[in-house]
């Protein structure tokens, strides 16, 4: 259930980074598109605002939410950065899978 | 040994990492169970860790800490969420003072690793997702040594 929740909110969040990154967006626009309280949707933008990922803004009584494209990039290097620590940490378990091997014979 | 996929979504913050073994899926179990094992592979080269507590059960607790080139120690929590032995296993992943404490009140990153029986062997997922940027960045400082190392030896090669 928690998996299919996080899915779910994977798949608002993406929509709503690629939305504010194409054009700024008010939460209450941005709660209209969606299926969901105006609440919920300010809930999920909260969340990519501690991500990081979008940036918001009070203008008058309207909260704008913008992209943050150079937080994307960022993030993108740094998931490239991590993809060799995990294959650093695959290659050190297959280590210990071989040494075994070989001490068995 | 054969990587079979990674996948990096830079929106939603995660990293999936799909490796395949020869060892069977009980087998590379064990490499996340016991702690002598997990501590041999889970830091990065430059920041060998030590878990000092492994309390491999949901709500469970593990301690370790990270020791740096300088022997500074960089310290972490695991807190294990879900536990469906030997298939699944989800944790928390956080930073912590010297006291093995908690430095905040998220954790940094949310793990769900998924074993699955390929013929003899075992195919291992791990979808990772990061709380912010921020915490991504600093784990990939703690790893990235060995990196700029490579790094600056091409720049070496190109000069």
């Amino acid at each position: 259930m928690d998996r299919i929740f996080h899915g779910l909110a994977d798949a608002t969040r993406r929509d709503i980074v690629e939305r504010v990154l194409r054009q700024e967006q008010s939460v209450s626009s941005l709660a209209r598109r969606y299926d969901m309280s105006f609440a919920a949707v300010q809930k999920h933008v909260a969340v990519l605002e501690r991500a990081g990922l979008v940036v918001k803004q009070r203008r008058g009584r309207e909260q704008v939410v913008h992209g943050n494209p150079e937080m994307l990039r960022n993030a993108a290097r740094l998931l490239e950065a991590y993809e060799r620590i995990w294959r650093h940490r695959v290659q050190s378990i297959e280590d210990i899978l071989t040494e075994e091997k070989g001490a068995g014979k | 040994m054969t990587v079979v996929d990674v996948r990096k979504d830079p929106q939603a913050l995660t990293l999936t990492f799909v490796a395949e073994f020869a060892a069977p899926v009980e087998r590379i179990w064990q490499v996340w169970q016991d702690p002598r094992q997990l501590e041999r592979w889970w830091g990065p080269p430059t920041y060998p860790a030590t878990f000092h507590q492994h309390d491999f059960t949901v709500g469970g607790r593990s301690n370790y800490y990270m020791t740096g080139p300088e022997g500074d120690k960089a310290h972490g929590w695991w807190q294990i969420t879900a536990i469906d032995a030997p298939n699944r296993l989800e944790f928390d992943d956080g930073f912590a003072d010297e006291n093995g404490e908690p430095s905040t009140g998220i954790a940094a990153t949310h793990t769900v690793v998924t074993l699955d029986a390929t013929g003899p062997g075992a195919r291992m997922t791990t979808v990772t997702r990061f709380a912010s940027a921020e915490h991504l960045e600093k784990l990939v400082d703690m790893g990235m040594e060995e990196g700029m190392r490579l790094a600056m030896g091409q720049i070496d090669d190109l000069l």
